[in-house]
């Protein structure tokens, strides 16, 4: 039994970790295409990220300010997608995939000099007490910062989003930038917002993976995680609180792949690895059953470029 | 279809009008120095991956620092095994290489069509099977070194459970699985693996998830056949011991890493470079372990000395070629038994030795 | 001062023509830069990325094979996203098609006709069909989002691919190495030349020209716009969307399998775990740099193989590393995007406040 339960725990934290970078991710895509963007590059941000933080906390010694700086690349990488496709106008979707073939290559010129080289590990909440009540202590009280962080950036969107005036002004950008503009309000202004949060957490998402996931740096670590966030931004239909349910599922999932091997069972391994996208699918299929109009929830503007005409 | 000589005719002419336009621009190709031998090597993954593709490049390197010289040296990285891989290197050689290392088993048979093409050309293809008049094959007795560590691991392990992060189910990892079990059964029969398939060879962040849950299902001890350093960064953070691969992750978990195996393929590739130097390159078939320095595994750490005596004693013996992991009689997870493998039953190896519980794909 | 787009009443035959040189101009500025600042001669480094790839017939036929998947799936992709369909999943009907185009060598080994080669490409466009299907069907069912199925459908479809190739469709006599039997005879493409060019090509031109001539003499190519570009007025006119979504996927799930199938069939010559580059990928981009049109997909697939071509090129001759060459790459499909919106708009520079601050 305190074996069973010592098992139980080891895949629970595990699930957390491996959710939160496409929780991270997914959240500043979510609000992204609110806005009516479709950034693609979340990969190339969260890479930019993921190398950046590892830089900044290395040189500096301080895995907070890695992960400031992890920010701040995933936004400087989102600059060129917004001069281009809002000032510019130009494709959405071209401009992303570029993006992402941009943040791979230009992340794997910076960490150049930092392989092989051991990371700075975000330290683990410690609350004395606490963190220590057997099974609960370390899965509610000790995890690290971006950990909670990632929960309560899920909460303040959501309210931002819903309950909030600027929440209206950006949802009315996403689902009808003509009248927003009618109105007066700036549907460039606030899609380059949206655009830069978005990049900020991508690159949250990828700082997550070299400072707390595995305190190292390795050219594409972020090994198609951004791919995965986007997929569940469309799962959420839009709504952070299904996101965080989604980002939880498909780590879940993913985790228990492992298990199920480490028990002996045989059954192939691509299977396992299979599941998690299975199950995102049919869980999909059955929200969309059962709410019958998923498609409300989908910013109308998704996607379009915005002209203002004089 | 077209006839071969008008081929190569237009072939030149194109060439050599682009050449004028180069050199009227002053464009002219890279200036060579033409008593230089070129030799290139072609990767699968970035150079920077501090696993598989970083370790050939050490090599590489070595050949530049011990025989700069007389060689340039180039590669191409990040070269997928698919359409691309024939053209990496079919650019090779036509780029005036005398040598070309094709470091990946799905570089076999594209290796092989371009030195059909190219028969004054050699080529060294690493992991394959397919040898050629020009086409060598070159690769690492890593299962040896795995022995060494299931010995360890074998002695070191008291929940009796070891967890086993590997990446595809090829041959040479699962022989390395075998002869990990072996060891450590040689010590230890009371001992159980748990595998687990990340199905990728350079995933950090699925490889940590993998060494969780293996701890978490009792493994007191980690190795694996992947590339990254998450697995040991994890089992440092737990506490527990466990072992690199590929490159000495000691750096990465000082205080858990008790050693690696790593690929060394320095000596190979100046020893072949330097055959080709001297003009007595042949087609050949290689399969050096640790008594040629292939397999190496740095100083044992993190464990008492009468383990570390007991794994210098095997190291010595396997180098000496008194113990053969294969050797004796094994028993199959089936029950049947085989006699002393020979070096193709290891290449070819499908099936695990008794006691591993995990099934292979048929 | 700040800069403002004006609409030009129609598209500028100009600019048309004036946009890509400046594309081709700011991406050469660029990347001169870029090569100075890392210490490479910028001429010879433009010459190596841009201008070698055309400087032998060998690499220009290699051009045209690099090409060939990305116009076969990019004209696929257009059709879709003309159509308001997003199949983001060609990848996945790329590995679909070419498993069931191995299904004739694999286990028909000793057949060897012209059927043979017939009989795989039909199965790999078929299989790619079926693939696409799925995302389609639970589009339309349910309501799934098939931007969502059509992605998780290609990691499902390569790891069935690593399943098969590691497992039951391994070749026998391959030391348990995972990789299918190799193809041979009439398993394989008939080349042109003695390089690998072959006759994927001819298929990719052939389908190009077949849909540009669907999009613009057609009623489908009319439905297709219309529902495309104003639902509403679609359904009104009695077009349905639900068909329209099934005919886009089979279309463009055809066109990936059928160009999985030829990869295999030419440059690949066997099934193994690794068959794409990521081509079902890199097409998205292609469709839309050429502007979801069938013939300017031609022209932005080729663009692409430069690129690529002149990349690996790089790293031969200039020791440049493959992650400059990426960023290189991004810069250029910037810049060509950028150089774009000259063709649709006409660039202004006025002094004031943003329209939105002025408004209010």
């Amino acid at each position: 039994m305190n074996f069973d339960l010592h098992a139980l725990e080891a895949v629970l934290l595990t699930i957390v970790t491996a959710s939160t970078p496409l929780l991270l991710a997914g959240l500043g895509e979510l609000v992204t295409e609110r806005a009516g963007v479709l950034n693609l590059g979340v990969e190339g941000m969260m890479v930019m990220g993921a190398v950046a933080g590892f830089a900044v906390a290395l040189t500096t010694g301080s895995p907070e300010l890695g992960i400031i700086a992890a920010a701040l690349a995933g936004a400087a990488l989102a600059v060129p997608f917004g001069v281009l496709t809002l000032n510019l106008v130009a494709n959405q979707v071209a401009t992303g995939l570029a993006l992402t073939l941009l943040g791979l290559g230009l992340s794997g010129l910076i960490g150049e000099r930092f392989v092989g080289q051991p990371g700075v590990r975000l330290p683990h909440l410690h609350i004395p007490g606490l963190s220590d009540i057997p099974f609960f202590g370390p899965l509610i009280f000790g995890q690290d910062l971006l950990v909670y962080l990632s929960l309560a950036l899920a909460a303040v969107v959501s309210h931002v989003v819903f309950r909030t005036r600027l929440g209206l002004v950006l949802r009315a950008v996403g689902d009808n930038h003509a009248s927003a503009h009618a109105l007066g309000y700036s549907v460039i202004g606030v899609r380059w917002g949206a655009v830069l949060f978005g990049g900020a957490l991508s690159g949250l998402g990828g700082g997550y993976l070299s400072l707390a996931y595995t305190p190292q740096w390795v050219e594409n670590m972020t090994a198609g995680r951004g791919w995965i966030a986007l997929a569940l931004v469309v799962f959420s239909s839009w709504l952070p609180g299904r996101l965080v349910a989604g980002a939880y599922l498909f780590g879940a999932v993913t985790i228990l792949g492992f298990f199920v091997q480490g028990l002996g069972i045989g059954v192939p391994s691509q299977l396992l690895s299979s599941l998690p996208y299975v199950v995102t699918i049919v869980a999909l299929v059955v929200i969309s059953r059962r709410r019958g109009a998923a498609r409300a929830d989908t910013p109308a503007c998704l996607g379009q470029s915005f002209v203002p005409d004089r | 279809m077209k006839n071969r000589s008008a081929l190569t005719r237009r072939d030149a002419m194109r060439s050599a009008l682009l050449g004028s336009v180069a050199l009227a621009t002053g464009l002219g190709g890279p200036a060579l120095a033409a008593d230089k031998l070129k030799a290139a090597w072609v990767y699968v993954g970035p150079v920077g991956d501090f696993g598989y593709s970083y370790q050939h490049d050490q090599g590489r390197l070595a050949v530049e620092k011990a025989l700069g010289d007389k060689v340039q040296t180039s590669f191409v990285e990040n070269v997928p095994e698919g359409p691309d891989a024939e053209r990496a290197i079919e650019r090779l050689a036509r780029d005036g290489n005398k040598l070309i290392f094709t470091t990946s088993f799905g570089f076999m048979d594209p290796t092989i069509k371009v030195a059909k093409k190219f028969p004054n050309v050699h080529f060294e293809h690493a992991t394959g099977y397919k040898k050629a008049e020009n086409v060598a094959i070159y690769n690492a007795r890593f299962y040896e070194g795995r022995y060494v560590i299931g010995q360890i691991a074998g002695k070191m392990t008291k929940s009796n459970t070891i967890g086993y992060i590997v990446s595809f189910p090829i041959p040479e990892v699962v022989s390395g699985i075998n002869s990990f079990m072996l060891g450590a059964q040689s010590v230890n029969p009371n001992v159980k693996i748990k595998v687990v398939w990340v199905n990728s060879w350079y995933d950090p962040g699925k490889e940590a998830d993998a060494a969780k849950v293996l701890i978490g299902q009792g493994a007191d001890i980690l190795t694996q056949h992947t590339d990254s350093t998450a697995a040991l960064q994890v089992a440092q953070e737990k506490g527990i011991l466990a072992f690199g691969q590929s490159s000495d992750m000691g750096k990465f978990a000082p205080k858990t890493q008790i050693t690696s195996i790593v690929d060394d393929w320095a000596t190979y590739y100046i020893s072949r470079v330097k055959l080709e130097l001297e003009g007595k390159w042949a087609s050949a078939d290689t399969w050096d372990g640790i008594a040629k320095g292939a397999v190496f595994l740095p100083e044992i750490k993190n464990v008492p000395a009468d383990v570390k005596a007991m794994a210098e004693k095997t190291i010595a013996a396997i180098k000496s070629g008194t113990l053969k992991p294969f050797g004796g009689t094994i028993t199959k997870q089936d029950g049947t038994t085989v006699k002393d493998l020979d070096d193709g039953a290891i290449l070819g190896m499908n099936w695990y030795v008794k006691g591993i519980d995990d099934k292979l794909p048929q | 001062m700040r800069l403002e787009l004006e609409k030009r009443p129609e598209r500028s035959k100009i600019m048309a023509v004036v946009s890509p040189i400046a594309a081709v101009v700011a991406t050469l500025l660029t990347g001169a830069v870029i090569f100075a600042a890392i210490g490479i001669p910028p001429l010879k480094g433009l010459w190596v990325f841009f201008l070698e790839p055309f400087s032998s017939l060998w690499s220009i036929e290699e051009l045209v094979v690099k090409a060939t998947p990305l116009i076969l799936i990019g004209i696929g992709l257009s059709i879709a996203y003309r159509a308001n369909v997003w199949n983001i999943g060609a990848e996945g009907q790329l590995t679909a098609g070419a498993l069931a185009g191995s299904l004739v060598p694999i286990f028909a080994n000793s057949w060897q006709s012209p059927l043979t080669l017939v009989a795989m490409l039909a199965l790999g466009v078929l299989g790619g069909m079926l693939w696409g299907l799925i995302p389609a069907l639970l589009k339309i069912k349910s309501g799934a989002n098939e931007i969502l199925v059509s992605l998780m459908l290609v990691y499902v479809a390569q790891l069935l691919l690593d399943w098969l190739v590691r497992g039951p469709w391994r070749d026998p006599h391959g030391y348990n190495f995972p990789k299918s039997v190799s193809f041979d005879g009439w398993q394989t493409m008939p080349t042109i030349g003695d390089g690998r060019l072959n006759w994927g090509i001819l298929f990719a031109l052939v389908a190009a020209v077949a849909l540009a001539v669907l999009l613009r003499r057609t009623m489908k190519g009319f439905e297709i716009r219309v529902l495309g570009e104003a639902p509403r007025a679609g359904r009104f006119a009695g077009f349905s969307s639900d068909r329209m979504v099934v005919f886009a996927f089979l279309v463009s799930g055809g066109l990936a399998g059928l160009a999985g199938v030829i990869e295999l069939t030419s440059t690949v010559g066997q099934l193994q775990p690794n068959i794409s580059p990521g081509y079902g990928f890199t097409a998205i981009i292609v469709a839309f740099l050429g502007r979801l049109d069938p013939i300017g997909v031609i022209v932005a697939a080729l663009m692409l193989a430069v690129s690529y071509l002149g990349g690996e090129a790089a790293q031969v001759a200039l020791g440049l590393s493959d992650k400059a060459a990426r960023v290189f790459q991004g810069v250029l499909l910037f810049w060509v995007l950028a150089c774009d919106t000259l063709i649709l708009y006409r660039l202004r520079f006025v002094p004031g406040l943003p329209a939105g601050e002025t408004a209010r």
